[in-house]
């Protein structure tokens, strides 16, 4: 293959404009074009005019919205730093304990993995309603004597997501701890640390990539989330999900939604950038 | 274990933790379990009721399969997944020849630009399309459906079918080209061949996706134009019903036969 030369170019001209074109078309294109909303003016009927309005992000500072923005960081974060608590141990007990059943252990977290968030979430539905399995138990086992309100609350939501996106925090920390040389562990004993000692000063450390990884791939999906707080949430646990959808589909204040997304996107890349310098790149993409 | 070394009652206080270990790994994989095996066990109960077992029955896959709403969204959301399927898993293939084998200038940023599209979250991906079939007036419908779910597709077949085109000795090729192969001859015989697996493995990751999105196909799909999923949301929107569960129980045993098919081509990495 003449590097450089002219069927080169051309090959390669090739193998790339299909993917310049859709991703150009239908990705890219679309996000400059919620950029230049953002700064837009939403008319009454839903029209909207281009220009620089900068009241769009301002907005958010409404107590109103500010409040929308608080409640999601909080369930956003309360879900990452659960699956953490959940995820880790499990990692942990896969990547140690699991012998020749790891490959089938680490299957069963894939498994759900793959199923459909909106299917999770409905079996939550189906838990948690009024005359649901968890009031019954409740009842049976004589906690409270009449049905209590489970579904439709902040901590519905969360169970919701810590369900949904358990496993998104499991796999790349089952990554990183399979690539821990377990000598390091067999090392810092045999200098006399305790267990405790080892896992807190060697092999949590090595395992902060993992744990990186997983939180982001758990935080940015749920700051995003809107189907779990629509069907799990009710009205009263709006979260920028559900705000950005409601002024795309009923509000029709274009403008603000597109702010609202558009900073949903910068959160994304800020964090990944965080992690970019933090880890480098590759990891990411074993998941 | 580090700690067989030490003493027996050193060695018993470190049974302890693993003990508690085992028990905490247990109750997580109950946790993720049970909501799924309560969901398809009622979709076999004999009443309407989701929560009290009354006896077995299969009537609710009864009533699915002769709601004609249902086996129409089944239609739309298969015709969907099988055309961005087979469009996806073409652009990302070469997209996945491109970056390996070639270097040129912008490449890093077609590497950003394909993995911002595997992590933006679906909402902002959903919203910014839908902001945009509009400003070009296309109708919404099938074809921007379809058009979504390409979209968010390469960018995964790509990254599946690098992996496996990384893994590959390119001596091969190499020897197919001195043996007077042309570059088509090259890629027919040799490397499709070879990186088939990774290709299969992204077609049916591909499928997976289209097949189970909500989110972005929920803003794009415009009136009318009903895949599974959205059929779904719109039936548990109306309330529970063990016809929900039934439906759940397909689309998640569909979905686990297609992933389970999927590792399969994975892992046969070796013996390819």
């Amino acid at each position: 293959m003449g590097k450089g030369g002219r069927g080169w170019t051309l090959r390669l001209a090739g193998l790339l404009t299909p993917v310049t074109i859709w991703l150009g078309l239908f990705f890219l294109v679309p996000l400059l074009l919620i950029l230049a909303y953002s700064f837009g003016t939403s008319g009454v009927y839903g029209g909207i005019t281009l220009g620089f309005n900068p009241g769009n992000y301002l907005k958010v500072f409404d107590p109103l919205y500010l409040e929308i923005i608080v409640r999601t960081l909080v369930i956003a974060l309360t879900n990452t730093f659960l699956c953490l608590l959940l995820g880790y141990p499990l990692a942990y007990f896969i990547t140690f304990k699991g012998g020749r059943y790891k490959n089938i252990l680490i299957l069963l977290v894939m498994i759900p993995f793959w199923t459909s968030l909106l299917l999770r979430a409905y079996a939550w539905v189906v838990i948690l309603n009024g005359n649901g399995i968890a009031n019954r138990t409740l009842q049976f086992l004589g906690i409270t004597d009449h049905p209590l309100l489970l579904i439709f609350t902040p901590q519905a939501v969360t169970m919701g997501m810590v369900y949904s996106y358990l496993p998104f925090m499991i796999l790349p920390l089952y990554a990183a701890l399979e690539k821990f040389d377990r000598r390091l562990k067999e090392a810092a004993q045999d200098l006399g640390a305790s267990r405790w000692h080892t896992f807190w000063r060697v092999t949590f450390p090595l395992s902060m990539p993992g744990v990186i990884a997983g939180s982001i791939l758990v935080f940015i999906p749920s700051a995003g989330e809107f189907v779990i707080p629509n069907l799990l949430g009710g009205a009263r646990t709006v979260m920028v999900g559900n705000l950005i959808q409601s002024q795309f589909l009923s509000a029709r204040d274009w403008a603000f939604g597109s702010a609202l997304a558009v900073m949903l996107a910068v959160l994304l890349v800020g964090a990944i950038m965080f992690y970019v310098r933090k880890v480098g790149t590759e990891k990411l993409e074993g998941v | 274990m580090g700690d067989s070394k030490g003493g027996p009652i050193y060695r018993g206080l470190g049974k302890i933790p693993d003990r508690a270990l085992l028990m905490f790994a247990g109750l997580v994989y109950l946790f993720l379990y049970a909501p799924i095996m309560v969901l398809i066990f009622f979709s076999f109960n004999s009443t309407k009721n989701t929560q009290v077992w009354t006896g077995f029955s299969t009537q609710w896959y009864g009533e699915l399969v002769r709601d004609s709403s249902v086996l129409n969204a089944f239609k739309l959301s298969l015709t969907v997944g099988l055309t961005a399927t087979a469009i996806a898993t073409v652009i990302g293939t070469l997209t996945a020849l491109a970056l390996s084998r070639h270097t040129f200038r912008g490449k890093t940023f077609a590497d950003s630009a394909i993995y911002a599209a595997t992590v933006m979250p679906e909402i902002v991906v959903g919203v910014s399309l839908l902001v945009f079939f509009v400003a070009a007036t296309i109708p919404l419908g099938i074809v921007t459906i379809i058009i979504a779910h390409v979209a968010f597709c390469i960018s995964f077949v790509t990254i599946v079918v690098r992996a496996r085109l990384s893994g590959m000795d390119r001596s091969i090729e190499e020897a197919a080209q001195d043996l007077g192969a042309s570059p088509v001859q090259t890629f027919l015989r040799v490397t499709l061949p070879l990186i088939l697996p990774g290709v299969m493995a992204g077609a049916l990751l591909a499928f997976t996706l289209s097949f189970d999105d909500f989110v972005i196909t929920f803003f794009v799909s415009g009136v009318g134009s009903s895949t599974l999923p959205l059929k779904i949301y719109s039936m548990i929107k109306f309330g529970v019903s063990p016809v929900i569960n039934a439906l759940s129980t397909v689309v998640m045993v569909t979905t686990m036969i297609l992933i389970l098919g999927g590792s399969r081509f994975l892992t046969s990495r070796e013996d390819a």
